[in-house]
């Protein structure tokens, strides 16, 4: 059984995204006990599949690392993957909280060697990548994982590949009696870091996502251009493999839009606009780029980004909400609509379209485990009633990941509040 | 009737929405352009919603108003479905269409506009749809030429649908209707009045 030490004085961050991970270092600097939960395998959240960072088009892997160590530095910070919060009860000051963790059948010996990743033979969808490739039972999730520890996957538990896997292990990392466990932490105030998850496109029927193997979405794009994503970083497209060269991108793809979502999710005019940058880098001259926008929301400082993507004559902007898409006999897809400059009517088509799928909140508004004040658009507001949980990052907004660290570093600076509030009651 | 218009002169945004069926949707409209796009009759039309919206807008108030895009409106509802904004856009082109009608500025010679005009007068008159009578004054609608080569063109149909008796040969004298064809007219015209009365009446 996993013991961990915490009290009316630890602050809980729910998630390991670069947001909870920010408010929990932030809270852990300053000394204060802090329960890192994160329901992957690793900390880091879906900042570790995007390729590069707008506007500075840098690496988030450098980010992430300096992140990483100081994780590992603070002996105020305790981390726990594979873990959910599934109850919450009590008020400011006081509350409990009850954790399932999910067994990851591999303990802290393993030293990431990957033999027994060699040794087990069933594949699954690799959903680092958004299932565009394998991985096997026996895996690391990433590159960069950290904790830098293989999962097993929970199916291979009772085949032989489990037994292939513990046999390849020189290290006896592998624990196949791991169950799953449910603990109970006392906390005196949460910083919930749940973050977002992509709309599902297939619910945007005339775009038809489930229909076309062409058309992808825009999370999907950051692993394909991805030096090590599942095509080495070559921008091919799903159907034969061909290089897709003459892209279109289709934003508010469910944002703004009674039918989906509500909220303009603010991060995906920019998202797109890098994502046509790795297209010129792909392709050079032979990039053809079609952004179809409503309105470009590029705003205060990315307005130089915008004006430096927008003098590319390889990328054009055509305002204009497609109405749908259908495939052409040779599997290209072809963008219908008519443009709001001109009324022209027109059906374009591509090597691959990228819907810019909207950012919704990664926790359903009924599956809190406590009475939040959530907006209509499913993100937690900042409010009273809440008490001391504060929302930090994408539970609270969609929002890029510097605003999501500001963001997460006021929740950390509330939550630390809260605590000094606490202790000074205890003296 | 009275012409409210000239209250309007400066902002035909107001005209329509005080006047207009579903009017005051207009202003919601964000130009995302996929109504227009969605519109399977878009292509044959001089303006699609969209660019009606933003004419309305602008002030275009002639062209709006005489424009045939609302008479071409079949009700298909796809624009509706996929509104992001969730206009009620078909039942605004209709109640542009009503609008335009009541100042008298349907275009000439505007087909779904005559076929409309028809319809009523025949289901107006007895409570009942004559059909057979529909169906040769739409025939004739463009002239006795052209009416002779449709009816010819439809002539095995007709026979066939007689032979069903899914139509019957004596309606053309005459024809069924409501049992109380006065009771049925009087609402009609009470109807009117009080369409009169709401058209007549400022909305706040
Ligand atoms: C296509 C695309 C491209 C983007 N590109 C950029 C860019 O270039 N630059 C930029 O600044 N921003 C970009 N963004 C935005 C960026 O991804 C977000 O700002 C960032 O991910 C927010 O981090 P977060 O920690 O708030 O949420 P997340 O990254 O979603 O992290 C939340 C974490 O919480 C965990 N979690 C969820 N539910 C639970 C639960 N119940 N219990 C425990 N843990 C849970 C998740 O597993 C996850 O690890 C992009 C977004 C998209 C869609
Ligand atoms: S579990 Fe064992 S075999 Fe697998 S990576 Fe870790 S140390 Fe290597
Ligand atoms: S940021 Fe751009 S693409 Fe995203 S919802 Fe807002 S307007 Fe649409
Ligand atoms: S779909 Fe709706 S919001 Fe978009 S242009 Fe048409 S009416 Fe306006
Ligand atoms: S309801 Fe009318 S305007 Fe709307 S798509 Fe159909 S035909 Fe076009």
């Amino acid at each position: 059984m996993m013991a961990v030490a915490a009290t009316v004085e630890t602050i809980l961050v729910v998630g390991g995204g670069i947001s909870g991970m920010t408010a929990a270092l932030e809270a852990a600097e300053t000394g204060k006990q802090v329960v890192l939960v994160e329901q992957r395998p690793y900390l880091g959240g879906r900042v570790t599949q995007l390729y590069k960072y707008f506007p500075k088009l840098c690496f988030p892997t450098c980010g992430l690392e300096i992140n990483q160590r100081r994780t590992k530095q603070n002996p105020h910070l305790t981390v726990l993957t594979l873990a959910q919060v599934t109850g919450l009860t009590g008020a400011v000051g006081d509350y409990t909280a009850t954790i399932k963790l999910a067994p990851r059948y591999v303990n802290e010996r393993c030293t990431a060697c990957g033999d027994c990743a060699t040794a087990v033979e069933t594949e699954f969808d690799d959903e680092y990548n958004y299932g565009l490739s394998k991985r096997k039972g026996a895996y690391l999730p990433y590159r960069m994982a950290h904790p830098a520890r293989y999962v097993l996957d929970p199916a291979i538990i009772g085949t032989a590949d489990a037994e292939k896997a513990k046999a390849a292990c020189k290290y006896d990392a592998i624990d196949l009696e791991m169950r799953e466990e449910t603990l109970e932490l006392r906390c005196g105030a949460v910083i919930w870091a749940t973050g977002w998850q992509p709309y599902d496109a297939a619910k945007i029927q005339p775009y038809g996502y489930d229909r076309f193997a062409n058309v992808i979405t825009s999370v999907e794009f950051e692993r394909l251009a991805d030096v090590n994503g599942p095509t080495g970083g070559k921008i091919v497209r799903p159907s034969d493999g061909k290089e897709a060269k003459k892209i279109a991108f289709i934003q508010c793809a469910g944002s703004r839009d009674r039918n989906h979502l509500l909220h303009c999710s603010r991060i995906c005019c920019m998202a797109s606009m890098k994502q046509a940058t790795y297209v010129i880098d792909a392709f050079a001259e032979q990039a053809e780029i079609n952004i179809y926008y409503i309105d470009l929301r590029s705003i205060d400082r990315f307005e130089d980004f915008y004006t430096k993507v927008r003098a590319n004559k390889n990328i054009k902007f055509i305002k204009s909400k497609p109405s749908s898409i259908v495939a052409d006999k040779d599997g290209n897809p072809v963008v219908h609509g008519v443009d709001t400059e001109g009324y022209n009517r027109y059906a374009e088509p591509h090597d691959l379209v990228v819907l810019a799928v909207g950012m919704e909140p990664a926790v359903n508004q009924n599956d809190f485990p406590l009475a939040l004040k959530i907006n209509r658009e499913g993100f937690i507001e900042a409010a009273p009633e809440n008490g001391g949980v504060f929302a930090a990052g994408c539970a609270a907004d969609a929002l890029d990941v510097n605003r999501s660290a500001q963001h997460a570093t006021g929740a950390a600076l509330r939550a630390i509040q809260v605590i000094n509030r606490v202790a000074r009651a205890e003296v | 009737m009275g012409d409210m218009s000239k209250n309007y002169r400066l902002n035909f945004l107001k005209e329509v929405e005080a006047n207009v069926e579903e009017g005051e949707w207009v202003k919601m409209c964000m130009q995302c352009g996929v109504c227009s796009g969605s519109c399977p009759l878009g292509k044959f039309w001089n303006h699609p919603p969209q660019e009606i919206f933003m004419m309305i807008r602008a002030g275009k108030r002639e062209e709006v108003l005489t424009s045939n895009a609302m008479w071409m409106c079949t009700s298909c509802y796809n624009c509706i479905v996929r509104c992001p904004r969730e206009l009620p856009i078909t039942h605004i082109m209709h109640g542009l269409a009503h609008y335009a009608k009541r100042l008298g500025l349907i275009p000439q010679q505007q087909p779904t506009a005559k076929f409309a005009q028809l319809f009523w007068n025949n289901l107006s008159n007895k409570g009942r749809v004559n059909e057979l009578k529909l169906g040769v004054k739409l025939y004739f609608m463009n002239g006795i030429g052209e009416g002779f080569k449709t009816s010819l063109k439809m002539k095995d149909i007709g026979m066939g649908m007689m032979k069903t008796k899914r139509m019957n040969p004596l309606e053309i004298v005459g024809g069924h209707g409501l049992e109380d064809i006065k009771g049925f007219q009087a609402m009609l015209k009470k109807a009117q009045e009080l369409e009169d009365q709401r058209i007549a009446t400022p909305r706040p």
